[in-house]
């Protein structure tokens, strides 16, 4: 199963519901081309909710680390929310668990966004 | 084109692809079901599958650069002390010395890079063997006391 994703907005924050897996291939072309959508249109503040995120590559990782940059060189932020174990494991492992802002709590994380 | 050999004395695995995204996938699933009948625990099946998928991603991708006339061979062994999984492309080489630290400072924030890193993550030996033309990868996972089963088996 490719990943699909849906996005809403809650308190002017742009949530992107992720499900499925992000590999190299259509998961990570797919990430890649809606952050950048986003980015495009103007969003500076963008939650990924990871929780129904199967199974991630190293390829899916550097799109998530390739999106963290490219959306805070647009002057906006880029948080996580809802780490599976795998997911959360991996960030540990690669040292990239401390540069991203992860968050569990849906609330609280669009709460922490600079206004 | 895909070729597949199994050898029912010795639990061995030989399949010859192509160099696709469809063959990363095939092979990855095809490590899965191979740890699993090599009586590896639930915690490193998944985890010799993921090292399995970047093996192949390298090969197919910077080995091979989904070049049609070449090929990747995966190779699946077990016996009593380990599982030994050999991913061969046919591309121009890879020497290990020059892949970058992704966990150094300078490339954390690189997009690519942390493939042949995940790989040392989750087996216990990789080693890297050069092919010509091309590199092969070979993975091992030691057997640790209270696995299922002794052997693999092919079903």
């Amino acid at each position: 199963m490719s990943m699909k994703f849906n996005t809403r907005q809650v308190d002017g924050i742009t949530i992107l519901d992720l499900s499925g897996r992000i590999t190299l291939g259509d998961g990570s072309v797919t990430l890649r081309d809606a952050i950048r959508d986003l980015v495009n249109k103007g969003s500076k503040s963008i939650l990924l909710n990871l929780g129904d995120i199967s199974y991630i590559d190293s390829s899916g990782i550097g799109e998530l680390v390739s999106g963290f940059t490219s959306v805070r060189n647009a002057g906006g932020e880029l948080k996580l929310l809802n780490l599976t174990k795998k997911v959360h494991d991996l960030l540990q492992i690669t040292k990239l668990y401390t540069v991203f802002d992860v968050k569990d709590d849906e609330a609280s994380a669009v709460a922490s966004f600079t206004k | 084109m895909r070729q597949f050999l199994a050898d029912p004395t010795t639990g061995r695995l030989s399949f010859t692809l192509d160099s696709t995204l469809d063959s990363v996938n095939r092979i990855e699933h095809e490590a899965e079901q191979f740890a699993e009948r090599a009586g590896l625990s639930e915690d490193e099946v998944p985890n010799i599958a993921m090292a399995v998928r970047e093996a192949m991603v390298n090969a197919v991708l910077h080995g091979n650069a989904y070049d049609t006339e070449k090929k990747v061979t995966a190779t699946f062994e077990s016996n009593q002390d380990d599982i030994t999984i050999r991913i061969a492309d046919q591309g121009s080489g890879l020497n290990p010395e020059t892949i970058p630290d992704p966990l150094a400072p300078e490339n954390i924030l690189r997009g690519s890079g942390r493939g042949i890193f995940l790989i040392r993550a989750f087996m216990d030996e990789v080693n890297f063997r050069q092919l010509h033309p091309g590199t092969e990868l070979i993975l091992i996972k030691h057997r640790h006391s209270g696995s299922k089963s002794d052997d693999a088996t092919v079903q």
